[in-house]
């Protein structure tokens, strides 16, 4: 199962290597990473889906709080919460299929952030089947470029 | 204003610290400068692994935090033996690495490592200070961290440009760290729980491991099992938190405990793990260890709990804590029929070994090592069958008196160890028990218990084999003995070196005792043992006692890896 890992860690060199040498020492591979600054400058937060059983998942969790480092950590996917990822997708549009390509975003509420001579670069939010879904459609078209951002996710629980 | 020299010294000092060990270099020479007229003393090693090692056999034996100083590049990566051999068994160090300055820092300059990256994974944290005004706060830090929660290693890696820099910064009087909350009082419920199991429990056992030791709970793990007669077993590294001597003491337990511990593990209905983390060594086969039993486990390590065997009862905190909690709660009980059955298994199983003839046995001289320390030594070992044949032939009653690398299994680890100990604890008789391939790694740290006159004693087995590896070729490998003979005789096709002689003494380790200004000496027969570890024992500095023991002695009783506690290979025969 594929689990979303939420962390609150120091904003300092190194921590990153860390935390992703945690997992990667174990012959785990982690399909999406983020990392940003939050709110307070001097922590950052880090998201990152691994794949992997409950049992190992559980024990990498426990071993992330361990790191002096680590601030909190949540396992996301024990939880109710939103999650999204940004993607931006250059594709070969010319004249005959700009239109069409329009339409397509407008479906997803994707957004068209450049227009080009060739090709445009069209920016879309979603969760990370609605993004598959958009760039398996698109694709016909030629794609010459995707960037993801990874997930990003927030638990719903308050306070 | 202050240099971060001064910084680390006025550090250094306010942790307490009173000895370093360590070799100077390049980017440390400001540091070494800083320390000429430090108030600790300083001892010069001959490699960095053995300064690690002797600040981890310090830390072993005096619960203190140990400390060595290394320089970049070579002597830093140096230390990684060292640092994991503490990691893997939770020994509090700190070690103090030099740095190309900063703006060096990625050329490949002269004497550059990626320490912290390199060091990373055997450390529990470390640093680069970039900074001279961090350098107080992380110099705190590191002693805390290395000290508290689970104890380890942490390494602090300091440019040559911080060391010069000034800063108005302090060493702060205490450390607050926001990631870094170790939970040291057990959950009360938790403990009420295990109260409860075992006032219930017809056969409960004590499965007792290094963390009690790490905890200072070896008062409180006598005072449970007493109170309660619950019979105790300990893993290597717990050896000594309960008197072995203690009609409730089982011995060892795993891969080679005995018989008793392992067939108590087997049929116990509660299993209370203290400060141990079932390692593979103890437990065998997972799916059939301790299979009847309710499994309870006391640690202060959260990550240990359920990690390989699934844990009934966790309380996670400091073992100390909770002890003192738990011990009002249980009730007094007789257990006869348990302990009768204990009884049984204990007289029908002793650790034995081949009594008969002339034989010089490895076994008797740790027996007459016992015997002629009254079992009140600080006992090193190395790595290998000597190693369990001192957990098996001498009986611990101290906690802090046997000092082993279990975890790691690091060869080389005990003659650096014990000097470290011996630095820790003068008034001692401090013994490395070696074989004679851990001897030759470290051996050149002779030289430093000779020259601080620090008189350990190291007792050489020489099988003339890796016996231990030997051992698994003997009875896995068809008796293949490739690249495990120490001499000429019996050695693989491949290694035969033409018109080599089989040597009697290769290398010969009186004279390398005596090459380094240490007594040494050679019992060759079984009558020799006694009068030659007396004059090495009464000798007033370092000695070297070899002992030219049966070759192709094994280490019994021995669970294969992988089976179950309940299949003990006994002997060949
Ligand atoms: C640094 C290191 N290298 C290799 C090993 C693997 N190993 C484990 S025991 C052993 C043999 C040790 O030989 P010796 O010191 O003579 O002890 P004996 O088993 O003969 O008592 C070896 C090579 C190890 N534990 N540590
Ligand atoms: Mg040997």
């Amino acid at each position: 199962m594929k689990h979303i890992i939420s962390m609150l860690v120091e904003n300092r060199p190194g921590v990153l290597a860390r935390v992703i040498g945690l997992i990667s020492g174990r012959g785990y591979n982690i399909d999406s990473l983020n990392v940003a600054p939050t709110q307070d400058i001097t922590t950052s937060r880090i998201t990152m889906t691994v794949p992997g059983d409950d049992h190992v998942l559980e024990q990498v969790t426990k071993q992330l709080n361990k790191l002096v480092d680590v601030i909190k950590v949540f396992d996301l996917t024990k939880e109710k919460y939103i999650d999204r990822e940004l993607a931006m997708v250059k594709v070969c549009a010319s004249t005959k299929n700009r239109s069409a390509l329009i339409e397509l975003a407008a479906l997803f509420r994707a957004e068209n952030v450049s227009v080009q001579n060739k090709a445009m670069i069209i920016q879309m939010v979603g969760t990370t089947d609605a993004v598959d879904n958009f760039l398996e459609l698109i694709k016909p078209h030629g794609i010459v470029e995707v960037s993801r951002t990874g997930v990003i996710a927030v638990g719903k629980a308050e306070g | 204003m202050r240099t971060g020299v001064e910084c680390l010294m006025d550090g250094l000092k306010k942790a307490g610290v009173q000895v370093i060990f360590g070799l100077p270099g390049g980017s440390v020479l400001d540091i070494f400068n800083g320390l000429y007229d430090a108030p600790f003393k300083f001892v010069l090693t001959r490699h960095e692994q053995g300064a690690a090692h002797m600040a981890d056999g310090y830390a072993r034996a005096t619960g203190r935090v140990g400390c060595c100083l290394v320089t970049s590049g070579p002597g830093a990566t140096n230390t990684v033996t060292g640092l994991g051999t503490a990691y893997m068994d939770s020994i509090p160090l700190v070690c103090i690495s030099g740095q190309v300055p900063t703006h060096m820092i990625g050329n490949d300059a002269f004497q550059e490592a990626d320490t912290t990256g390199i060091t990373r994974p055997v450390t529990k944290h470390n640093y680069l200070v970039r900074n001279a005004d961090d350098l107080p706060r992380i110099i705190a830090e590191a002693f805390y961290i290395a000290g508290t929660g689970k104890p380890g290693p942490v390494l602090v890696d300091i440019p040559k440009d911080v060391q010069r820099a000034s800063t108005k910064a302090h060493t702060p009087d205490s450390v607050s760290i926001r990631g870094y909350n170790p939970t040291t009082e057990g959950h009360p419920k938790q403990i009420a729980r295990l109260a409860e199991a075992i006032n219930k429990a017809k056969k409960p056992l004590l499965y007792v491991g290094g963390g009690a030791i790490a905890a200072n709970a070896a008062e409180e793990v006598t005072q449970l099992a007493r109170k309660a007669k619950i019979p105790v077993t300990t893993t290597l590294l717990g050896l000594g938190a309960f008197p072995e001597t203690d009609s409730l003491a089982l011995r060892m337990l795993g891969m080679h405990g005995s018989v008793t511990a392992n067939y108590a593990t087997h049929h116990c209905d509660l299993l209370v793990s203290i400060g141990a983390r079932f390692d593979d060594r103890v437990t065998g086969k997972i799916a059939e260890f301790a299979s009847h039993a309710k499994i309870a486990h006391i640690d202060i390590d959260p990550t240990a709990i359920s990690k390989s065997v699934p844990v009934d009862i966790p309380v996670v905190g400091d073992v100390k804590h909770v002890l003192k909690v738990l011990i009002p709660l249980v009730e007094s009980k007789e257990r006869t029929e348990w302990l009768a059955q204990i009884q049984e298994w204990k007289q029908k199983n002793p650790f034995a070994y081949d009594q008969n003839g002339s034989k010089l046995m490895p076994q008797y001289v740790i027996e007459q090592i016992y015997a002629l320390t009254k079992g009140d030594a600080i006992i090193v070992t190395e790595v290998g069958q000597h190693q369990m044949w001192s957990a098996q032939y001498y009986k611990y009653t101290q906690p802090r008196t046997f000092i082993s690398s279990g975890g790691l299994g690091t060869m080389g680890f005990g003659l650096p160890a014990a000097i470290g100990a011996q630095f820790g604890c003068p008034g001692k008789m401090v013994v490395d028990i070696s074989g004679d391939g851990s001897a030759q790694m470290n051996f050149q740290e002779l030289v430093v218990a000779v020259e601080h006159q620090v008189p350990i004693k190291v007792v050489i087995l020489n099988n003339g084999y890796l016996g231990m590896v030997r051992q698994w070729q003997e009875m896995f490998y068809k008796k293949q003995y490739s690249a495990t003979c120490l001499g000429q005789s019996g050695r693989g096709k491949n290694e035969k070196i033409k018109d080599c002689p089989d040597r009697p003494y290769l290398p010969d380790f009186v004279k390398l005792a005596e090459a380094h200004g240490a007594l040494g000496l050679r019992a060759k027969t079984r009558a020799a043992v006694v009068p030659m570890l007396t004059k090495a024992f009464e000798a007033d500095g370092p000695a070297v006692v070899e002992c030219m023991v049966e070759p192709e002695a094994n280490v019994y009783p021995m669970v294969p890896a992988g089976a179950s506690l309940m299949e003990m290979i006994q002997s060949m025969a």
